[in-house]
């Protein structure tokens, strides 16, 4: 990532200068709109031809006592004119709406940053809340930075001084005016914006006016009255031509399970309680009824899983999707789609734990948990997407593998990328992959185990079908025949082929590809979220000379037939995680590698500095 | 179909079909304790089934687990033998997904009051159009004997030597607090009397709950016994139907008053009670308090009710979520994937 720096302004006159890649965030109360400012900053910049990463980051109380540290929101984003992966690590850019969002977020901006403060809630009761025991806008702590201290509450009511709306509802088009000042500062038109207020809130003009208002006045406040002595410019970045829009994860999972669908030629079913990170899915899937989608809210993690195999039983494609917690209860339910070999896909959102943990933060520590957290020898296929527009093309692949080989595929999502968002080329249907499913139909010579030879996979058989009538269930079964067994034997060979089914996935999944060159010093090898912060480390360490590359796992059930390989052609194996080294307990295991486990646990990504330095230690 | 193959266009959207009992009969041989109740509500089910016209490959039976929970390896129909307790959530999904099965659940009072409270209530207040039969022996057997969530307080047993200190729940009661459209009661020994409520379940559209009083020969012989036997029955139970006074005994001499919303038991023609003074069965009450009180009555202060609680219709949830996709589909036209992967704000990159 291009680190920027931002020249001390020269002339009082307002010049453009040109930047290559600006971090900013946008940090106020959880009711202060922050999410939103900082969507309509992304979409902006998407727009006008930046490559953009995003990086959310909310409290789990919805609504914190206002002021308080709990209560803070934020939403960070990259734009550049290169080509990006991660959302920054430091922001150059601080916009703190209260006392409380300057606390939570001062230590991560940027030596010489600029930051932004609304002047007019840093008043004593705010800051006691926020554990100010002086007022920072005025004791020399902030010293470090280009200050900007504007009064945008009472500049937002200012300029709405002609709505009719209440005092509070005018107050709230602050981040508005907010956002106005950032996009002249960053020279970004307003036209996507306004083109989204006028959708969103046309049909409460008043809100709609006040609004715009707000924005225009930020606009035009920043623009006429010289505060900012320059303002910036960051240009188009050479991205693949093509179509584009702007994807978070949840929305990524959900559309290309759909498509999946579609491809699948079988209705969708989702099964689902609500949980953090995961509902989004949930949401948007209910949102596509047209295509057939049937979102069944249960009541709790068991029963969602319970339909969704009902749902596959009788057919369709059965999804369940939740976070971590939920995993836990529906352990039971994965092991019976394991051993009545149902095709069934299951996301796992992660999230902080152990259990509740931390609800709205990201982590990757549930790999071990959907590879064996379950009674007795219970193989899955696991997928990981590896950025929030990859969660499309991974959605589909677990459909893909569910269904071809009859088995449970987990989808491992995280909350990282579940609501961070990047542009995403548009996939042609003409260029997916071909996955239509058949149903067993023909009577003769039918026996609910029967296999294909080169997939193991059984017949899918579903309830409606004359002459194929047969009952499955979480007993073992005798191969072939499906009936009930307690043959020691059987056993013994069914344990082995429930194992063998989810290996013979292998031959349908594809090699692992590695960044930079195929040997060398060190190999980063990572999987699922990590992805934009690794290749990011590896591509600057390269750009120096340094003899590292990296190898990104979006299979890890089975592992691509050549990771071995791949691992071998390296002095060291770094696997940075956000855990406490699942991965690499898994490539130790089956490879006899010493891997370097690289972890970190706060509920955040790895920042690009963090790996570049623990890379270094290896060079 | 029937032997020959032949199907023959019937009522309700299903091919009418001649199936005998013999049709519904598995090859596996059946594994309960010689004498179970289980035994014969499975013959009333086999023989209720060829009568109601559908062809097997559109009926499944879903169970969770426990004794009761074997029944589908023993229906030649297609079958889901699930997890404990899960069997209501499992038939959601089937029903939803496709809505032209009849769909079966088999359960037990461990399976669907216990470790199942949850998914019981829901499957029924959803008005998922399920046909759920809970065979009540008030013990867990499959276990070997510890006490069930409808075991008598004080029983002793396995896991309650001193005899339990759980207060029992009524099913009925749960069932009506969860909104259920259909709520009846049997028992295994009077075959009659099961097929006809068998017959009655198969044929309500939406939750179904009927509770089967089944005698557990080996861990708990005997529970329903005070009521149940021949010689006493007609004393000790109350037939309900429709529209009917309820009278019961030898003599139909006896009835059910209600005092306020208490209810007494009465002789007709004594202290100037006539029949007029009786209360009427009406399943079809929008409203189950009658229903919820009839389902409180227990031996030895009152008749034990049996027969059909409940039974008014409404939306099933699959109709409804049916009809929201149809009119998604109306509003947006149906399902193009281009136009969802294109839509929200695009831009190209030349």
């Amino acid at each position: 990532m291009a680190v920027t720096t931002v020249e001390e302004p020269i002339m009082t006159k307002p010049q453009i200068e040109d930047l290559e890649t600006v971090t900013i965030r946008f940090a106020g109360d959880s009711g202060d709109g922050m999410q939103v400012t900082g969507t309509q900053f992304t979409a902006t910049s998407a727009i006008i031809g930046n490559d953009i990463s995003t990086l959310p980051d909310f409290p789990a109380e919805i609504r914190a006592p206002a002021g308080s540290l709990p209560g803070v929101s934020g939403y960070q984003l990259n734009f550049s004119s290169r080509d990006i992966r991660t959302p920054g690590d430091e922001p150059n850019v601080l916009v703190a709406m209260n006392p409380a969002a300057l606390k939570v977020n001062i230590k991560d901006l940027e030596a010489g940053g600029i930051l932004v403060v609304n002047t007019d809630e840093f008043v004593e009761n705010n800051l006691k809340k926020a554990g100010y025991a002086a007022n920072p806008l005025e004791d020399g702590s902030l010293s470090g930075f280009r200050i900007f201290r504007l009064p945008l509450t009472s500049l937002t009511l200012k300029a709405l001084e002609d709505s009719s709306m209440p005092f509070k509802q005018r107050e709230r088009c602050k981040n508005f005016y907010a956002l106005g000042l950032m996009y002249w500062l960053y020279d970004r038109p307003m036209e996507p914006t306004l083109k989204w207020i006028e959708e969103k809130f046309g049909a409460k003009p008043e809100v709609a006016e006040a609004n715009v208002a707000a924005l225009k006045a930020g606009y035009n406040y920043a623009d006429t009255t010289e505060i900012f002595t320059v303002h910036y410019h960051v240009g188009r970045a050479t991205i693949k031509p093509g179509k584009y829009r702007n994807i978070t994860g949840n929305e990524a999972t959900a559309i290309g399970f759909i498509t999946a669908s579609q491809l699948a030629g079988r209705p969708l079913f989702y099964g689902s309680y609500p949980i953090t990170p995961a509902s989004d899915i949930l949401h948007e899937l209910s949102k596509h009824k047209n295509f057939g989608v049937k979102t069944f809210q249960a009541e709790d993690e068991i029963s969602a899983i319970g339909a969704a195999i009902g749902a596959t039983f009788a057919g369709h494609l059965g999804l369940t999707g939740t976070s971590g917690p939920g995993i836990a209860l529906k352990s039971e339910g994965i092991g019976l789609a394991v051993m009545t070999e149902l095709p069934l896909v299951i996301i796992d959102v992660q999230r902080g734990g152990p259990s509740t943990g931390l609800p709205t933060k990201t982590e990757q520590a549930d790999l071990l948990q959907a590879m064996f957290g379950r009674n007795s020898e219970c193989p899955v296929g696991i997928v990981a997407p590896s950025t929030p527009a990859n969660c499309f093309s991974m959605a589909i692949e677990a459909v893909r593998l569910a269904t071809k080989y009859m088995a449970p595929v987990f989808f491992l999502s995280d909350g990282y990328l579940g609501n961070g968002s990047e542009p995403w080329e548009i996939q042609r249907f003409e260029d997916l992959p071909e996955m239509r499913v058949k149903f067993r139909t023909e009577p003769e010579g039918f026996l609910p185990y029967l296999r294909d030879e080169k997939t193991l996979a059984r017949p899918w058989a579903i309830p409606g079908t004359p002459g194929l009538e047969h009952r499955i269930g979480g007993l073992e079964k005798q191969n072939i025949t499906g009936n009930v067994s307690y043959d020691p034997e059987n056993h013994d060979f069914m344990v082995r082929l429930r194992a063998e089914k989810i290996q013979r996935m292998q031959q349908d999944i594809p090699e692992l590809d590695v960044f930079g060159a195929p040997h060398g010093r060190v190999l980063v090898l990572g999987w699922g979220s990590t992805y934009g912060a690794i290749t990011t480390a590896v591509e600057q360490l390269r750009e120096k000379g340094c003899s590292v590359s990296s190898a990104h796992l979006r299979y890890l059930n089975p592992f691509p037939k050549n990771l071995g390989y791949v691992l071998e052609c390296f002095e060291t194996v770094i696997i940075p995680e956000l855990n406490l080294g699942q991965l690499a307990l898994l490539v130790r295991a089956k490879f006899l590698v010493d891997a370097v486990s690289f972890t970190k646990v706060k509920g955040k990504p790895f920042k690009v500095a963090e790996l570049v330095d623990k890379i270094r230690e290896y060079l | 179909m029937n032997e020959n193959g032949q199907a023959i266009e019937g009522a309700n959207g299903h091919a009418a079909v001649k199936l005998t009992r013999k049709d519904f009969q598995t090859d596996q041989e059946v594994r309960w304790c010689p004498g179970c109740g289980d035994y014969s509500i499975l013959a009333q089910v086999q023989k209720v089934m060829p009568e109601l016209g559908i062809p097997k490959e559109k009926i499944v039976f879903i169970s969770g687990i426990g004794c009761s929970s074997r029944f589908p390896y023993y229906m030649n129909t297609y079958g889901f033998h699930t997890i404990h307790g899960r069997a209501p959530a499992f038939a959601t999904g089937v029903k939803v997904a496709n809505p032209d099965l009849q769909v079966w659940v088999i359960t037990g009072d461990g399976d669907a009051l216990s470790i199942g409270g949850n998914h019981f209530i829901h499957a029924l207040r959803r008005n998922v159009d399920l046909k759920i039969i809970l065979f009540n022996n008030r013990i867990y057997g499959l276990t070997k004997g510890q006490y069930s969530p409808t075991s008598e307080l004080g029983k002793k047993n396995k896991s309650a030597p001193m005899g339990t200190i759980d207060y029992p729940i009524n099913p009925l009661s749960m069932a009506f607090a969860a909104e259920a459209t259909f709520v009846a009661r049997s028992l295994d020994v009077d075959p009659k009397h099961l097929s006809t409520i068998v017959d009655r379940l198969a044929k309500h559209k939406g939750s179904g709950f009927l509770e089967v009083y089944q005698n557990c020969n080996i861990f708990n012989d005997g529970a329903f016994k005070l009521y149940s036997d021949r010689e006493v029955k007609e004393d000790r139970m109350i037939p309900l139907e429709h529209g009917k006074p309820l009278v019961f005994g030898k003599n139909k001499d006896r009835g059910i008053r209600l005092n306020g919303v208490t209810p007494e038991v009465v002789t007709i023609g004594e202290n100037g009670v006539t029949l007029d003074d009786i209360l009427v069965h009406n399943e079809h009450a929008p409203e189950p308090n009658l229903s919820y009180i009839l389902g409180r009555m227990q031996y030895p202060e009152f008749p034990v009710p049996m027969g059909v609680f409940r039974a008014v219709e409404r939306p099933t949830y699959e109709e409804m979520l049916a009809g929201q996709i149809s009119a998604a589909i109306q509003t947006k036209g149906a399902g193009d994937l281009e136009k969802l992967l294109n839509s929200g704000e695009t831009w190209f990159i030349n």
